[in-house]
Parts: C-alpha cells; structure tokens; sequence
C-alpha cells in the first residue's frame, strides 16, 4: 500500500536531472565552447575577433611543446598502469584481510591526503639533499647533495610516483568494493582445485570480472594523471613543463595575446584525454581476444604467485614512502633550521605554528565553507538522485556497467578542468558571480558529487529492500521510510561519502584558483603558492593543516555512526 | 561600444545577456579611457574612509606577506581602508583577471584595486588601457619622490610612468654566496664562465620565463652587449642580434657547467634561495640587497650567507602600486599608495628586521621628521652598505626582455 505522492517517482528523479543537466553538463558545455572560441582566435575582450588558425599556429610554434605533449602522456598513462597493477596485486593478495571496515580505515589517510600536501612533502624526501640522500650521504660519501635530478626530472618520473602513491590507495579501494560483489573465495577454491595458480586465477576470472566494475575509475585516474597541474608544478618536469602547466603559465602570461594560444592548448588537452580513452577501449579489446587465446593454453601459472608477492611488495613501499613523506611534512612545521646533512631539525619552534603569516585562519574557514558547502550540495543531490531511482523502479543491485547517467555524473572528473573551465569563468563574470563563495563551490561539487556517487551508490543500492517495504507496510509514506528508515540506516556509508566529498572539495587548486577570481584562498591554493617560496617551515605548516582538515573528517566519518547509534540505544 | 545600463549588482544580469549578444561589439571598452584625478585629497580621503581595497601582489616572500597584513592594520586605524591581501603566485595572474573582467562587460566595481606591478606587466595594462590614473601627482606624499624628468620614479623598464603608477620599493639585482663554501665569488659576468668551470653543478639560475631568470640574462646582456642604448629603445630584430650574439656565446660557455647541466632551472629566485640553503648551489641571486640578512634573521639561509655584484654595478629598479580602470574602491587605493610613501611606512620598510627593502624616497626632501627615521635603523652582517652596491644600471626596454625570454626558450627547451 504504498501512497504516490505528486513528487514520488518521476518527480524526485526529474529534479535530480534537471539539477545535473543545467548544473554539470550545461555550464561545461557553455564553458567548452567559450575554450573553442578562443581557440579559433575569437576573444572581443583582447580585441580578437578573427577567426582562424592563427591560435592554434602560436601554439605548435611554442618551444619544447612536442616534449611537453610526450611527457605528459608518459607521465599519465605510467601513472596510471602502474597504479592499476599495484592495486590489483595487492587486491588480489589481501583482499580477505581487507575486508570491510579494515580497507577503510588503513586506506583513509591516503585517500584523505591532499594531492599537494603530498606532492610537497615528497619533494623533500627526493630532493638530491632531501631525507633519503641525507640517509645514504654517510654511506655514499656524499659530502655535498648529489647533482641529480630525482625531483622535477625531465622525463616526469618524480610525478609519477607521486601520482602512483595517490591514485593506487584509490583504485585499491575502487576494486575492493567490487570484489565484494563477486563470489572471490568460490572462483579461487574451484581453480585451485584445477592447479591454477593464485595469480593465474586472478588474472583469468576475477579480473575480467572486476574490470568492467573499475573501468570508469581508471578513466577518472587516467585523466586526472594527464591533466593534473598543482603536483605537476611541484613534482613535474620543469623545462618543459607537462602540458598543464605550459597552459597554466600561457593562462597567466602578461602577454593577454597568450589567452588564445592557450585555450587552443586547453582544446589539446582535451584531446590527449579522449585519444587516451580510445587507446584504452581498444587495448580492452585486444586483450578481450587475445585473452580467450591465452586461456584455452591452460596455462597453470605457479609462478604469478612470486610477481604478485613482488608488486605488493612495491606497493607497500610506495605507500611508507607516502607516510615519510608526510611525516617530513610535519617535522619541517617545526623546524627552525635543518640544513644538509642533518637527519633530524638542529633548531625546533613552534613560531610558525603560533604565526603561520596572515591570512591562515581565514584560508581555513574559507576552506571549510566551501567544503562543507559543496559536501552538503552533492549529499542533496547523491539523495535525490538515488532515493528516485528507488521510487522509479530499483534497477537491482547487480546493476552492471555505465549508463549514461553515470557517464554523465562523472564527466567532470573525464575531462581536464582547465578544457572548461577557463571559459565557465568568463561565462560567470558576464553573470556577475566570480569571485563568490557560490560560484566556487558550485565549482567544487561539481568534482565533489561524482566521488559522493561512487561512495554512496553501492552501499545504497545493497540496502536491503525488506526494511523500506516493511515501514511501507507499517503505513508509513516514501519521505517518512527515507528519513526514518534508510538515511538512518545508512549512516555509515553517507558519512563516509560527506568525509570523501570533504577531502576532495579541500584538495581542489584549479576550481579555486579560476572561479574564486583570487580573493578566494584555500590551504590548497595557498600551500600551492607557498611551495614555490623559500621558506619551507611555513609552507609545511600549511600542508599540514591542509592534510589534517580531511584526517578529521574521515576519523569524524568512522566514529560518528557508531556514537549517534549508541545514542538511539539509550533513548 | 561601452555598456549604457547602471552597472549595480541588480542589472548583472541583464548586462550579462546583453554581453553575451553583443560579444563582437565589447572590444576594448574601456581603452583609452585615462583621465586625471581631479578631487581634493580631502574628498578622496571621505570617500575611501570604510573602503576595502583587494590588493594583488605576489605572495612568494613571507616577510613582504607580513608587511603587507601591517600596512593594513595602519591604514585602517589612521583611515579606516581595511586591505585585504590577494595573494598572487604571478603578477600577470591580476592582469589577466582585469582583461577577464572587461572581457565580461564588469567595467566598474571590478574584484581588483590595487597591484603590486612593474616592467612588462605594467606595459601590457598601460598599453590596453586598463589603467585608471593618472593619479601620483594627487597622492599628498608625491612630494618626497624625486619626479624630475628621467628619475628613476618616472621610468619603468624605460616605459614612462606618467602618473599611472606610484613607486612603493627600490629593487636591486644581487648575488648572494655561501662564504662558507665559496670564498671568491666572480667578479663580472663574464667571470662566472671560469667559476662555473671550475665549480661545476654549484651554480643556476631561475627559469627565464621567471622574472629573476630574465633578470640574469639582462645583467649579462648589459655587460656583454657593444652597443648598451640601443637597448634602451624598443627591440628590432637586427639590433637584437647584434646585441645578444656576445651574450649566447657566453652562455653556451656557461651553460654545461651549471646544476643540473643546464637542462633543468628552479622555478623562481625563491626555490633557487632554497637551493642554496640546502647546499645544492653556492649562489643564489635576488632583487633585493637585504635578501641575505632577511633569510637569515628567518633562519632560511645559513648565516654564512653574503652579499656580492659585479664591478660595473647591477640592474636596479622601481616596485610600484597600479589602479585597474575598474577597480571598485579607487580612493582607498589611492590612500593606501599615499601611505606606503609616507616616510614612516618607508623607514619601517627598509628597518632590515621588518623588510629589508630600499627606499624610493629622494632623501634630499625629505624632513627632519623623516631623515630621523631613516637614521636610526639598524645594521646587520649581511646587509651590504649602499656604496658596496656599485652603479645602478638601467633596465632595457621590456620588449628586450620579452625577446630575450623567447629566444633562450627557443634555443633551450627541446
């Protein structure tokens, strides 16, 4: 005897499309085409007005652009495969041990981590006088750090790893969840039985299986990788810089004429994602045939089980590396002077901590705002969007694949922000809302709502159907079963995700950096900033505010459910 | 064509939708639109009393950061105007954000009130008219400058200032070396080929697309160029080669010698300060003779740190303050720039535990009041005195500086 009220089942699932249509889709395409105007040499603001090839010509024509195309495409597709086969090893050798809550809370300060906090860090623990060649000076007989260069190397690899120890605790997480979907302890029991080896098994059945669950994360990592800009600046190649940070330098260049060559370079990037997607697509289908070739051989594969204890094994050592990395972070927050070859601070204060320079506490309530703001925006709209699909008509929880309404969610994240958002910002200014709190956080959920998606979709969707149904039959109505019954229900996974959204909304650069018109400063924006200065005490303090803010929502998130669940108790 | 609706927050809307059809027809509203100031500084000062000015400046140095929060609290107890620091990574960031806005039809009450500016920066929004001013001559403490034709306060980059732009700190291009480590650093520029020779990997510079990168090449071109006032005017293409050819042969001595070998260069003058500190190079560079002692007073450079210049003297010039055409608090800007010349403000700066930065005052005008001030400073070790620092050479004119960047990107980034 369920009631349908007015807004029941196409209601709620029409507003959530009509806030994704004229929310997401319509501003990115709207800021899209102002990047292609630009980029075809129409931009009246800087007297441009003639369309033509002459944007795209300043572009090819700019020194080391050819390198800077390679080692971006290095830098994102490595990052990503080796993130990719890191998670998958350790996935496929722990995955009983990481069940459930254990993956959560041992992954959370990785996934927490800001991407620049992280990047900063490393850079002092690879740094030719960094932690780990002060380390090895004694033994190497360094009496002066080594000319090497193990950070912003040319070919890219520093931001490499720093991308891999980022994206892999991700993916990790990402695979995890949808072994849980799979019946992994039967397959292995079976294919042992038949002398496959672990690896073997994993490789032939489960993967297969996995894949078209993680494919669109690996999407998201594989164009997060080529277009990211704050670790690229701090960890990346330098001359020439990857192609972000070539097109954050034309973007800012006190040439104004530089706008259109860059956005023809933002238009490049673009499409360096979308041919990366298209490789991708087609490795998956050689691997789909060549794979049934390959099985048919039989091979038993006993010895995977040693490649998978090694790539675990690298993993493992990426993930300390990640920890000392922060680790150092916290140190220099407290140092007074830590000159090479010190291993530890020679003068400790707490000065900069007591007086971080101006404008610390407002970044920080700035940074809260907007995250919570955000957070509370996609929450909203992550509800709305599946509380309709329920009254729609649940698709089940087995749900395979991508339609385009997940395709359509995750956008933001598949395209490189500085394709649109350049032109959203000067789309914004003609509406008069740069430079506001509103416009960067509506800027910040757009990334913020696909993560809250994919934390809160399954978890939701597993719900068991019993509970609303019974409520249903206890007479009470669909808004009554939502708030009373399954948000309660779901506390966990919905604090999960506002914890998520959090860390995601608090690591943006770009989205602040283009949207807030400068008068918005975060700790990421500044910590960004900072990092290019000469004093690292000042710029550790504020990473590592930057990485706690997050910290504290993820331990918030793991606590919370279970203290509001003790409070029900006693009432 | 400018907009004819009331530019209140009302009408954005409205005024957006007519932007947007009207697209082709918003170029360069606004250019050309300089005209002088004209009130009294008694109803400037009423009017910008309980005004907000955002200025943008480059917020790399912590200690120009601090000073910046102070100037703030003083001009809001002396005249109610609160600052607030937008901090800036670039100071082409601000322009660009200026162009956005005219790029949107927000021709009044614009997010930018004052920028810390000069050189090409200054150029490129003089010569698009996105300028408001002039207004120097309106400012009270205008009369402690020395504003004869061809001082140092009326030339940016060789660009005439016109009004357009109030000078606030005196820059100075210095070396710095670790004594410790290096007890005769080079004595010219030409020198630095042997040193780097002879101390190989100990020794780079900042990216030229940097402005302190670009900075080296121009004092290099200074004393290696045959013809020094050619490149005071405008760059062509024969006087260019002409003058850099001695300067190309010098680097590509240097280059292979230099950290890294030459194939990867610290982002600015500060990452660079870092190098040094962490024993990675022995010399840095800066634009500004109190560096030394300002890093080490914070504990960021060893203090074995000193200051060094070539014999023939380094390329000085002037910071200075710039109003957008749109900005929406002109008059509090205009008190803030009035405040950063007062004597006082300028001793403070240049006092080596606050700043460090060199004064743009004429000494000669000032009074008793403000000599006073400037005599009781204190000294420090590394703080070079004014005469150790050698002649002031002029800057070249910023298209050299354009041209140089370019071509050394041509010529290096592969």
């Amino acid at each position: 005897m369920t009631r349908t009220l007015p807004i029941g089942a196409g209601g709620l699932r029409l507003l959530a499309w009509t806030v994704l249509a004229g929310g997401i889709l319509l501003p990115i395409a709207a800021g899209l085409w102002q990047t292609a105007r630009a980029a075809l040499g129409v931009m009246p603001a800087i007297g441009a007005d003639a369309p033509g090839w002459d944007a795209a010509a300043r572009l090819l024509a700019l020194p080391g652009l050819g390198r800077s195309v390679a080692v971006t495409l290095f830098t994102g597709a490595a990052s990503t495969l080796l993130a990719l086969v890191l998670a998958a090893a350790v996935a496929a050798l722990w995955h009983e041990r990481l069940r459930g809550r254990a993956a959560a809370r041992w992954l959370a300060p990785y996934l927490a981590a800001p991407h620049a906090a992280l990047a900063i860090g490393l850079a002092f623990l690879l740094a030719p006088s960094g932690w780990i060649a002060r380390a090895l000076a004694p033994l190497a007989g360094w009496e002066r750090p080594p000319d090497i260069a193990s950070v912003n190397d040319p070919a890219g690899l520093a931001l490499i790893l720093g991308l891999v120890i980022k994206e892999m605790p991700f993916l990790l997480l990402v695979m995890l969840s949808a072994l849980g979907q799979l019946p992994v302890a039967r397959h292995l029991a079976l294919g042992r039985s038949l002398g496959y080896g672990r690896g073997a098994v994993w490789l032939r059945v489960i993967l297969p299986q996995v894949w078209p669950l993680v494919r669109l994360p690996v999407m998201v990592v594989l164009a997060y990788g080529l277009s990211v800009v704050d670790m690229a600046l701090i960890l990346g190649p330098s001359n020439p810089p990857t192609l972000s940070v070539l097109l954050l330098r034309l973007f800012t260049a006190p040439d104004t004429a530089a706008l259109l060559p860059a956005s023809a370079g933002a238009l490049l990037q673009l499409a360096l994602v979308l041919a990366a997607f298209g490789v991708l697509l087609v490795l998956e289908r050689l691997a789909r045939s060549a794979g049934r070739a390959w099985l048919a051989r039989g091979w038993r594969g006993q010895a995977g089980e040693a490649l998978l204890r090694l790539a675990t094994g690298l993993a493992l050592t990426l993930f300390v590396l990640g920890a000392v990395a922060l680790v150092s972070l916290g140190l220099w927050s407290v140092a007074w002077r830590w000159p090479w070859p010190a291993l530890l601070p020679t003068g400790w204060t707490t000065a900069f901590w007591a007086a971080p320079g101006s404008g610390l506490w407002r970044a920080l309530a700035d940074t809260a705002i907007l995250a919570a703001g955000s957070t509370v925006l996609a929450l909203a709209l992550a509800v709305a969007w599946l509380e309709g699909e329920d009254r729609a008509g649940r698709p089940g929880p087995g749900r395979r694949g991508a339609g385009w309404a997940e395709v359509a969610i995750y956008l933001p994240l598949l395209l490189p922000q500085i394709a649109f958002l350049f032109g959203l910002n000067v789309l914004f200014l003609r509406m008069g809302l740069s430079g506001g709190h509103v416009a960067v956080i509506w800027a910040h959920a757009l990334f913020v709502f696909p993560y809250v998606m994919i934390a809160l979709s399954q978890p939701w969707r597993a719900l068991d159907p019993r509970l609303a149904r019974a409520a249903a039959a206890l007479g009470a109505g669909p808004w009554r079963r939502l708030w009373a019954v399954k948000l309660p229900a779901l506390a966990m996974p919905l604090s999960v995700a506002a914890a998520i959204g959090l860390a995601v909304s608090v690591s943006q650069y770009l989205p602040t950096l283009f949207m807030g018109a400068g008068r918005i400063a975060t700790l990421t924006t500044e910590a960004v900033t900072l990092s290019s200065g000469a004093d690292r005490r000042i710029t550790a303090v504020w990473a590592s505010l930057q990485a706690v803010l997050p910290w504290l929502a993820y331990g918030a998130a793991l606590m919370l459910p279970g203290l509001m669940r003790r409070g029900r108790g006693r009432a | 064509m400018r907009d004819v609706f009331p530019r209140r927050r009302a009408f954005a809307f409205a005024a957006s939708l007519r932007a947007m059809a009207a697209a082709g027809a918003l170029a360069l509203a606004g250019a050309g639109g300089a005209v002088a100031e004209s009130r009294s500084w008694d109803d400037i000062r009423a009017a910008a009393r309980g005004q907000t000015v955002y200025w943008n400046a480059w917020a790399g140095d912590p200690r120009t950061n601090a000073f910046i929060a102070e100037v703030g609290q003083e001009t809001a107890r002396l005249y109610g105007v609160d600052i607030e620091h937008v901090r800036l990574r670039d100071t082409a960031e601000a322009v660009t954000r200026v162009l956005s806005e005219r790029a949107a039809g927000r021709d009044a009450g614009g997010s930018v009130d004052l920028i810390w500016i000069n050189g090409p920066n200054f150029l490129s929004m003089k010569e698009q008219g996105l300028l408001f001013g002039p207004f120097v001559e309106a400012l009270p403490n205008a009369r402690y400058l020395d504003l004869s034709p061809g001082a140092p306060a009326t030339l940016d980059f060789t660009v005439p200032v016109e009004g357009m732009e109030s000078p606030w700190r005196l820059a100075r291009f210095v070396f710095m070396h670790d004594s410790a480590r290096v007890s005769a650093p080079p004595e010219s520029m030409a020198a630095f080929v042997d040193w780097a020779a002879a101390n190989p990997g100990r020794m780079t510079h900042p990216d030229p697309a940097n402005f302190m990168g670009a900075t080296f090449l121009k004092q290099a071109l200074l004393e290696l160029a045959p013809d020094l006032p050619a490149l005071l005017a405008p760059v062509t293409d024969a006087a260019f080669d002409a003058a850099t050819a001695p300067l190309w042969d010098w680097y590509d001595a240097l280059r292979p010698n230099l950290w890294r070998g030459g194939r990867a260069f610290p982002e600015n003058e500060s990452v660079q300060q870092q190098l040094l500190a962490d024993g990675e190079v022995d010399i840095a560079m800066a634009f500004d003779p109190a560096a030394a002692a300002a890093g080490i007073a914070r504990g960021t450079l060893p203090e074995s740190v000193r200051v060094f210049v070539p014999r023939g003297g380094t390329i000085g010039n002037m910071s200075f303050v710039a109003i957008p055409y749109n900005a929406a608090s002109p008059e509090a800007a205009m008190v803030v720039a009035n405040h950063l010349l007062a004597p006082q403000t300028q001793a403070r700066m240049q006092d080596i535990e606050v700043l460090g930065a060199f004064s743009v005052l004429d000494p000669s005008r000032l009074d008793a009041a403000g000599r006073e001030a400037f005599a009781a400073l204190p000294q420090a070790p590394a703080l070079p005195r004014l005469e150790d620092l050698g002649p002031t050479l002029p800057e070249p004119h910023p298209s050299w500086m354009t041209r140089l960047t370019e071509e050394w990107a041509r010529r290096h980034t592969r």
